[in-house]
């Protein structure tokens, strides 16, 4: 019997699509999610007596993306029963029905043990993704969806080439060939070393173009800034975490089969890179999606950077994920109020947003501070103990370029922000008859104190699930 | 055994080149899909045996690759009504010449590469590599979207080769996800191919540039 949370919304996506009201889907899609976060607390607390052999399992790190992701598509859920009865005129139900397969197939990815099966789960993140980009229909959502698919497919196509190649040096190690990761791990020291660097490095590069690392991160600004906000949400929390936990599993294989210098290189490398070019680029970003993506490919280069420190960051690696996973649908979800506001989305259009949108326009400002890491919030500690990582294995130049990065993005992301937020609004804005409504603020707000209250005071369970899932990562590393 | 085995990879890397040299979209779709189905005959052949698993992946792969797939990109190309040459941005000339370089590169570098076993690895090896190149190659160097989606075809074909090693290992139900990831990947983008000709009045990509710092 395949897991609740996996069969649960692909099920609800044929349902879905089927449904004939318009307004009753995105309904539909909040309960879902609804029961999904249910399904998620029960898989939690009863794992379940499962073999380990069993190609779907929720070990520990697939407990930690599985509630991430199912936290944040509830809120993203419930925004969207606001969004879309906001655009009325525009056809749901295949962005109602793709929500709900992209939410499965992250669930799949929590799940899966085999490293095929875990290709395939991406893949189906991408491609469930795609037609909720190309939501508005216009010449520049399809420029952005053209982008997107190309360069995210080809990405994940290398992607399945290394998995290949591991599978590959799996075979040459002469034992009884299996890919899941658990005999993988086990039987990491007889790889074949070549195949073994051939495939994590293909690995970076295709799940990196995923991530939006540098080099390949050319598709994010312009799918993120053309996406609608809660899409946007989706794809800078959900998405990125998915690849993202792939890539930590098989660093771990890589580093128990003693290529772990080898591989913190390349993160290290890739991660400082991608920190370094987004800084750049949001200097001066007047389009505030555009600006939000870089300080997406920003994160993703830190998230990078902090999983080649090694075992001594695992827990501040997973923490920060958490943290920005969070954080981002904050911003996402209120820009995307701040768009419909001023019907437009750069400095150009908008600003004044504290006073035409008193709480997104809030929640933006805050939402900004637990972003780029400002105490009180989660990513302040969890930005401090990757630092504190780095100094204590004494890579003082890694430190310092990523202090300096972010107070880079920090102050281009405040530049920007601020322009959008003080000031007088325009005449234009003043007169639109959008307002901000319960199910459009509501969930932003809910992100944000998940984020302050994990800054404040880490609950325990919280703690536990994030520790125990470091704790199963950072094995052989 | 092994002469087929030979002709086979000698055919696909031929395929590579007639994808890489020719003016008509048709023929590269023809081509591909020649390929596929060529695919298809080299999973039986690369097992010796006739299990039940093997024909069904290589007849899945061959219909999916040879006749689906092709069917749909016809369609796309009659709907979006384009001109029916390439217009690479590199020469035909220079990309086949490109071609046939990475085939020879891809050849002494498979070869060093430690290898499990001595009967197909020398030969898929190589063919893989190359494939994956050539596919790049397509995907880089032409301007037209649907190139660039034949171009994700070769490469993927490229990537398929190398799982033939593996086939042992990769349980039936991965290797039929990633046959439909690839099919509903190619229908997104067929569509979205038809939505750039209606939006843009145009498919190359060149124009796809709305969106830019």
């Amino acid at each position: 019997m395949p897991p609740l949370p996996v069969v649960l919304p692909l099920a609800m996506a044929v349902v879905v699509f089927l449904a004939p009201s318009k307004v009753w889907r995105p309904r539909l899609v909040a309960a879902t999610a609804a029961a999904h976060l249910a399904a998620t607390l029960a898989a939690l607390r009863h794992p379940g007596e499962v073999s380990p052999a069993a190609w779907l399992r929720l070990d520990a790190p697939g407990r930690l993306l599985l509630a991430v992701v199912s936290v944040l598509f509830l809120a993203c859920a419930v925004y969207s029963v606001g969004y879309l009865s906001y655009r009325v005129e525009r056809a749901n139900r295949r962005f109602c029905a793709c929500m709900l397969a992209t939410l499965g197939s992250m669930s799949l990815v929590a799940y899966a043990q085999h490293l095929g099966l875990l290709w395939v789960a991406l893949e189906a993140t991408t491609l469930g993704t795609a037609p909720l980009i190309y939501f508005n229909r216009t010449a520049r959502s399809i420029e952005a969806t053209w982008k997107y698919l190309v360069i995210s497919s080809v990405g994940i196509a290398l992607a399945l080439m290394g998995s290949f190649f591991i599978g590959y040096a799996a075979l040459l190690g002469g034992r009884e060939a299996s890919l899941l990761f658990g005999d993988l791990l086990a039987s990491a020291p007889s790889l074949s070393k070549p195949w073994l660097r051939a495939g994590f490095t293909l690995l970076v590069v295709g799940y990196g173009a995923k991530l939006g690392l540098a080099p390949m991160h050319t598709w994010k600004p312009d799918a993120y800034g053309e996406a609608p906000g809660v899409v946007g949400a989706v794809l800078a929390g959900g998405l990125t975490s998915c690849a993202l936990f792939a890539l930590l599993r098989f660093a771990q294989i890589t580093a128990a089969a003693g290529e772990g210098l080898f591989a913190n290189r390349l993160l290290v490398g890739m991660g400082l890179a991608s920190m370094g070019v987004a800084a750049a680029l949001m200097l001066g970003q007047r389009d505030l999606k555009r600006m939000l993506a870089y300080s997406s490919v920003e994160q993703m280069g830190l998230l990078a950077l902090a999983s080649g420190l090694g075992a001594a960051a695992s827990f501040a690696t997973l923490f920060h994920l958490v943290n920005n996973a969070l954080g981002k649908g904050v911003l996402f979800l209120t820009v995307g109020n701040l768009h419909r506001a001023f019907g437009g989305k750069t400095t150009a259009e908008v600003h004044g947003a504290l006073r035409r949108l008193p709480l997104s326009g809030y929640l933006f400002l805050f939402g900004l501070f637990a972003v780029t890491g400002a105490p009180p919030f989660g990513a302040f500690l969890s930005e401090l103990l990757i630092l504190e990582a780095a100094f204590d294995a004494r890579r003082f130049l890694v430190g310092g370029l990523y202090l300096a990065f972010l107070m880079l993005a920090f102050a281009g992301m405040g530049a920007t922000s601020l322009a959008a937020l003080q000031g007088r609004p325009p005449r234009s804005a003043r007169d639109s008859t959008y307002r901000d409504s319960f199910t459009t603020f509501a969930p932003a707000l809910a992100l944000l104190a998940l984020v302050l209250l994990f800054g404040i005071h880490l609950p325990a369970p919280v703690r536990a699930l994030i520790s125990d899932a470091a704790a199963a990562l950072a094995v052989g590393r | 055994m092994t002469s087929l085995l030979q002709s086979l990879v000698a055919a696909l890397l031929l395929v590579n080149l007639v994808a890489l040299g020719t003016s008509r979209i048709a023929t590269v779709v023809r081509a591909v899909a020649l390929q596929g189905v060529l695919l298809g005959v080299l999973a039986v052949a690369a097992h010796g045996g006739v299990t039940p698993r093997v024909v069904a992946l290589a007849v899945a792969s061959a219909f999916l690759k040879g006749w689906l797939i092709p069917v749909i990109l016809f369609r796309a190309l009659r709907q979006v009504g384009i001109r029916l040459e390439v217009e690479p941005s590199l020469g035909l000339l220079p990309s086949l010449l490109l071609g046939a370089f990475a085939t020879v590169a891809a050849v002494a570098a498979g070869g060093r590469l430690p290898a499990a076993e001595t009967r197909l690895a020398p030969l898929l090896i190589p063919a893989s590599l190359a494939t994956v190149a050539s596919g790049f190659i397509l995907l880089t160097t032409r301007r037209k979207a649907i190139n660039q989606v034949l171009g994700y075809l070769v490469l993927e074909n490229g990537i398929f080769i190398f799982g033939l090693l593996l086939v042992e290992a990769m349980p039936f139900l991965v290797e039929a996800g990633v046959l439909l990831d690839l099919f509903v990947g190619i229908f997104v983008l067929s569509i979205i191919i038809h939505h750039i000709s209606r939006e843009f009045a145009t498919l190359d990509t060149r124009e796809l540039s709305l969106l830019k710092e």
